[in-house]
């Protein structure tokens, strides 16, 4: 809400300069966003009037003018406005006047004629960003007086961000009583009197849905003067107040609503017919609104409509055709009571709000629908004319504010400050709450236009405003100590980060939402989880997936001429999964170019396969994961790996498939990996064996396989037929070419034995190691190779 | 090297001859010594003095010829000439073996200066760091670390934490809906809700992660990462929230005299509310907002609002990110540029 510090200094004037006003209120909760001046500084500009305009003698453009400046004798003044006439009332600026843009008037001669001063645009002065000649002003305009006074240019307009609670607050009457409340400064309140009626004429008014509208009130005026002008001071609020000046009638409705509260309606009367009533909109009705949008009505919104049908969506917009206009002579002004109610979630679901519909929904003072009125009419007499009518009132049951009860000694409790009854006590009483003392326990019934004292701990808040957030001490918590628990099953997320940082990987944030051609495409998820409402159609579902995020992020990096890309990220990923979802979370790396940095001694080859298996290895640490060939539409089919553990699928790595190569315009392939962060979080707690004391032996055997058998068979037969004395089985060569068949690959294998009681023997290690040599010559046709 | 002359006693003139070869042999052998440069050379010198047939073992074969009164006299000296040798000799050695050692080390020698080899070591995200160091400081107050799903419901995300359908308040946070009607999440608030559901109170957590508004612009991000924190317990009071916030923004922005605002605003899930401000170069800015857990949300988690009071706070990680690291543009987080994200190692 935007308002004029004059205007609201003309009902409440503490001794605070603007400054301090300011910090007041947003303090006290009422956030002042923004405040600027109504007018950059000037100085010495005087309104002035133009007596006669003669052409200069050695400029076509130029004009010689006498100005009366209020002084003794009138003012030569050269002037090259195009709207410059004898008789106007412009702004002048005297020798000595100081203008925005550090612009000083002196004595001058313009093309040989003396010029005493200047008269101003409002461009000039800076009150405007553009203008066309010069600021005229209105022919009552006192001359000589200064111009700052004149318009009230020494004003400053204050933005506050309102929190929804605050709706009494959307008004300069709530804001006064609420500065009167916080400064004790007097709050003087706009005087308004019931006008008796001057005609007969009233519409029946009716409320067919008590709840959503409980009063309704309206009057008759007629004859007005629709083309009457809006006066200066008017429109000057309200443009201060950031509302355009449209025409007196909607002037006045905005006026009173910024001043009072009270959203209103100006009806043309000869727009309506039979009774005016509130209802709730039956099916199919369709009504056009004042900005032109045509709403399809449902039952749940409330509307006032005539016997003809709705005129109006209740206490959002007036329809444009029963809008006063230019033909307009007689009004219907209505002012009511709707219910937060019955407005909340409408202009949400219309995509379009007003002034109106804001306050409405956070809460209108139900006791001044009358005053409002009351005060709109005699705006409307006082400067469009016209005859009022007597006030109809439909009247429902109203709100009661049910009285709450404040205990003083849980103030402490909740604000940490003790506080005495009796101050409380003023305190709520400057809030306007009427208030019943009985002890500790103070009984408080808020006033008609609090909408959000409903209970306890509502007043303890008004307590604590009031009192002063910066009062409250910074009083370092007593608490119990009590240790924070660290298992010792579980390794923490940060260590397996800082694992992957350690092996040259860059953390990544990527958002959650992604493009549906990713999922459906490079995850082959048929059936993502898809937003109602996305901001963009390449981030319209969830990812079930990291690895499409890092595929951006390397294309994103290989177009800033980055050759080598290592990226991990951790996040959750998503699933359908019945009625719900799935979201685990996950931890998936990329990797791509050089398999290390370009530099000295090293001889560059690409990442490959192994290497990255060799990271989710560390990841994996001593868990007991196997990995097998995989298929998944990402990944190369001869290149990709499930993880297993426990028997379950924790996650995949594997080359990305030359397909998404192509598509993705990479220059070669990357490789990338995604684990389970749950599954491999698990960590069992190690138990620490007695050590042999006996020398270990090593033995190493080389077989020619077959090419189709998998390293994982040959050791897990290793394995299961390994005498007890064989502590360790590694593969540690692998050789293919020359002296070996095309479709066999010769592999060595380290056999380490030890003994925990006594040194072996040789029989003892021949015997294990050439049990495992038939092994793997029976089972897998694998010959020992001499 | 300075030759000892030979002590000569009363002596023969066969003795004194001896004597003057035995001088002569020692200031010969001594300067040949002096003239060799490798281990070779060495061991020639030294067979040729010292040697079965050299020439001081050749003085002591004459010994016998003497008569046995000169004997002892003349025998002494020669063994003091070749004691006088060999020390030479060994100073020799070691003299060459250094000059040895010194000439392989300085063969061996490396332009230490070349870059050291292997990979490199990657980074965290400067939102990461930001949430780690952010948790270490609150570890320390004894607040443990809760999370929970980013799909919430609506029920977790608004209804439990005082946000009825069509209140004003939800207009605050633009929502993204899913396809069944649940919500990603708008705050981690539904963090504290869920946590509180299956926890007795005392409860003090902090709750980071990742949330989502319709929101996109140089400020604004779709997705960015906030902060929970909740403390409830009997006797919390708001001194203890302003406390706890105080020393927690000091601590971080490593600045005892770091002033911080408490201003009175709205949150349906808390009552009293605030804005929390610090005091930056340009004014007051504001970094979070908290308040007194409100009774409603106590209530709808099945704890006694009358025995336990807390309070809870909320900060946007990425904000504090941005202050600690002097980030302009909330965006470049991320677009995960490396040689943006490479900066914060």
């Amino acid at each position: 809400m935007k308002f004029s510090e004059q205007w609201l200094r003309s009902l409440v004037n503490p001794s605070l300069d603007s400054e301090q006003l300011a910090h007041l209120l947003t303090m006290a909760g009422l956030e002042v966003e923004e405040m600027e001046s109504a007018a950059p500084a000037f100085s010495a500009v005087v309104v002035a009037e133009v007596l006669s305009v003669t052409r200069h003698e050695n400029a076509d453009r130029l004009n010689v003018c006498q100005v009366n400046v209020g002084a003794a004798e009138p003012l030569q003044i050269v002037c090259g406005a195009p709207n410059v006439a004898p008789g106007l009332k412009v702004p002048c600026a005297r020798v000595g006047a100081e203008l925005p843009g550090d612009f000083r008037i002196r004595q001058a001669k313009v093309r040989g004629v003396e010029s005493s001063g200047m008269l101003c645009s409002a461009k000039e002065l800076g009150l405007a960003e553009e203008s066309n000649g010069l600021l005229v002003l209105p022919a009552d305009a006192p001359v000589g007086s200064a111009l700052r006074d004149y318009l009230q240019l020494d004003d400053q307009l204050l933005t506050l961000k309102l929190t929804p609670n605050r709706a009494d607050c959307l008004s300069l009457k709530g804001l006064a009583r609420e500065v009167a409340a916080l400064t004790g400064a007097e709050y003087r309140p706009v005087s308004i009197a019931a006008l008796a009626p001057v005609v007969d004429d009233k519409l029946n008014v009716a409320i067919d849905a008590a709840d959503a509208c409980p009063r309704y009130c309206g009057r008759v005026v007629r004859n007005v003067n629709y083309a009457a002008p809006t006066p200066e001071w008017m429109v000057r609020r309200l443009e201060r107040s950031g509302i355009r000046s449209i025409s007196a009638l909607v002037d006045i409705t905005n006026y009173v609503l910024l001043e009072q509260g009270q959203p209103l309606h100006a009806f043309d009367l000869a727009k309506l017919s039979g009774t005016v009533r509130a209802r709730f909109a039956a099916p199919q009705e369709c009504l056009t609104l004042l900005n032109d949008k045509t709403v399809e009505l449902t039952g749940d919104m409330l509307v006032i409509a005539d016997d003809n049908g709705p005129l109006a969506l209740a206490g959002i917009m007036g329809g444009a055709a029963s809008a006063v206009s230019e033909t307009t002579r007689d009004v219907f002004l209505e002012s009511a009571y709707f219910a937060p109610e019955a407005i909340a979630g409408k202009s949400r679901r219309l995509g379009f709000g007003s002034d109106s519909s804001y306050r409405f929904e956070r809460g209108v003072d139900y006791a001044a629908t009358r005053d409002a009125l009351e005060r709109a009419t005699e705006l409307v007499i006082e400067i469009c004319g016209g005859l009022p009518g007597p006030v109809s009132e439909a009247l429902a049951s109203l709100p009661q504010r049910t009285p709450v009860d404040l205990r003083v000694s849980r103030l402490e409790r909740v604000i940490g400050v003790k506080f005495e009854a009796a101050r409380v006590l003023a305190m709520l009483q400057s809030l306007g709450m009427h208030c019943v003392p009985n002890g500790d326990t103070i009984t408080v019934t808020p006033p008609s236009y609090r909408f959000d004292i409903a209970i306890e701990v509502d007043l303890i808040e008004e307590i604590a405003r009031l009192f002063g957030y910066d009062n409250v001490p910074v009083r370092a918590p007593q608490a119990r100590g009590q240790m924070l628990p660290i298992g010792g099953q579980h390794k923490p997320l940060a260590g397996l980060m800082q694992l992957l940082v350690a092996r040259d990987y860059q953390q990544v944030i990527n958002y959650a939402f992604v493009d549906t051609a990713w999922e459906t495409g490079l995850l082959g998820n048929t059936d993502p989880v898809r937003l109602q409402n996305p901001i963009a159609s390449q981030m319209s579902v969830m990812r079930s997936s990291l690895i499409g995020g890092l595929l951006a992020n390397l294309q994103h990096n290989l177009n800033r001429r980055h050759e080598r890309v290592r990226l991990f990220e951790t996040g959750r990923v998503f699933s359908k999964a019945g009625q719900g979802f799935d979201q685990p979370e996950k931890i998936a790396g990329l990797a791509f170019g050089p398999a290390n940095p370009e530099q000295w001694g090293v001889a560059p080859r690409r990442v490959d396969f192994f290497d990255v298996k060799a990271d989710v290895e560390a990841l994996l640490g001593a868990a007991p994961a196997r990995f097998a060939r995989f298929e998944h539409p990402a990944l190369h089919p001869g290149r990709a790996a499930s993880v297993e553990l426990g028997g379950r699928i924790v996650g995949l790595v594997g080359e990305l498939h030359p397909r998404w190569v192509q598509q993705y315009d990479l220059p070669a392939a990357p490789v990338v990996f995604e684990l389970d962060l749950a599954a491999i979080s698990a960590t069992r707690l190690p138990q620490a064996a007695s050590l042999s004391r006996f020398q270990p032996v090593r033995r190493d055997i080389a077989v020619l396989v077959d090419e189709s058998i998998a390293v994982q068979t040959l050791l897990d037969s290793l394995n299961s037929e390994k005498a007890s004395i064989i502590s360790r089985i590694d593969v540690f060569d692998l050789y293919r070419g020359k002296g070996i068949d095309n479709d066999k690959k010769s592999l060595a294998f380290r056999i380490v034995l030890q003994d925990i009681q006594k040194t072996l023997t040789d029989d003892e290690v021949e015997a294990a190691v050439s049990h495992l040599v038939t092994v793997l010559d029976q089972r897998h046709g694998a010959k020992l190779r001499i | 090297m300075r030759m000892h002359a030979v002590r000569a006693g009363a002596i023969t003139q066969m003795s004194g001859h001896t004597m003057q070869d035995v001088n002569a042999i020692l200031e010969r052998g001594l300067a040949a010594l002096q003239a060799v440069a490798d281990q070779v050379e060495l061991e020639q010198i030294k067979a040729k003095y010292l040697g079965k047939s050299g020439e001081l073992t050749e003085q002591l074969k004459l010994l016998g010829k003497l008569p046995p009164e000169e004997k002892r006299t003349v025998g002494a000296i020669i063994n003091q000439a070749k004691q006088q040798f060999e020390a030479a000799l060994n100073a020799k050695r070691e003299q060459l073996a250094s000059a040895l050692l010194a000439r392989q080390l300085a063969a061996e020698a490396l332009d230490v200066t070349l870059p050291g080899r292997g990979i490199a070591t990657g980074g965290l995200h400067p939102v990461t760091l930001t949430q780690q160091r952010i948790e270490g400081l609150f570890r320390s107050l004894g607040f443990a670390v809760a999370d929970g799903p980013e799909i919430e419901t609506d029920f977790h995300n608004f209804e439990a934490l005082n946000i009825p359908k069509d209140h004003p308040a939800r207009a605050m946070q633009d929502t993204f809906y899913v396809e069944n009607g649940d919500v990603l999440r708008t705050h981690t608030s539904p963090i504290q809700i869920r946590y509180m559901l299956n926890h007795a109170a005392p409860i003090k957590i902090i709750a980071p992660g990742r949330v989502y508004r319709v929101d996109s612009d140089a400020t604004h991000s779709p997705m960015f990462h906030q902060m929970e924190g909740l403390w409830v317990d009997e006797g919390v009071s708001f001194a203890d929230l302003k406390a706890v916030i105080v020393d927690f923004l000091r601590q971080f922005f490593e600045r005892d005299d770091l002033q911080v605002r408490f201003r009175p605003s709205f949150f349906p899930f808390t009552e009293p509310s605030a804005e929390i401000d610090v005091l930056g170069a340009r004014g007051w800015l504001e970094v979070g907002g908290c308040g007194m857990v409100h009774p409603n949300v106590l209530n709808n988690v099945g704890i006694d609002s009358e025995q336990y009071t807390g309070f809870a706070f909320g900060i946007g990680l990425d904000r504090f990110a941005m202050l600690y690291y002097g980030v302009n543009d909330l965006r470049q987080f991320f677009e995960n540029d490396l040689a943006f994200l490479g900066q914060f190692r």
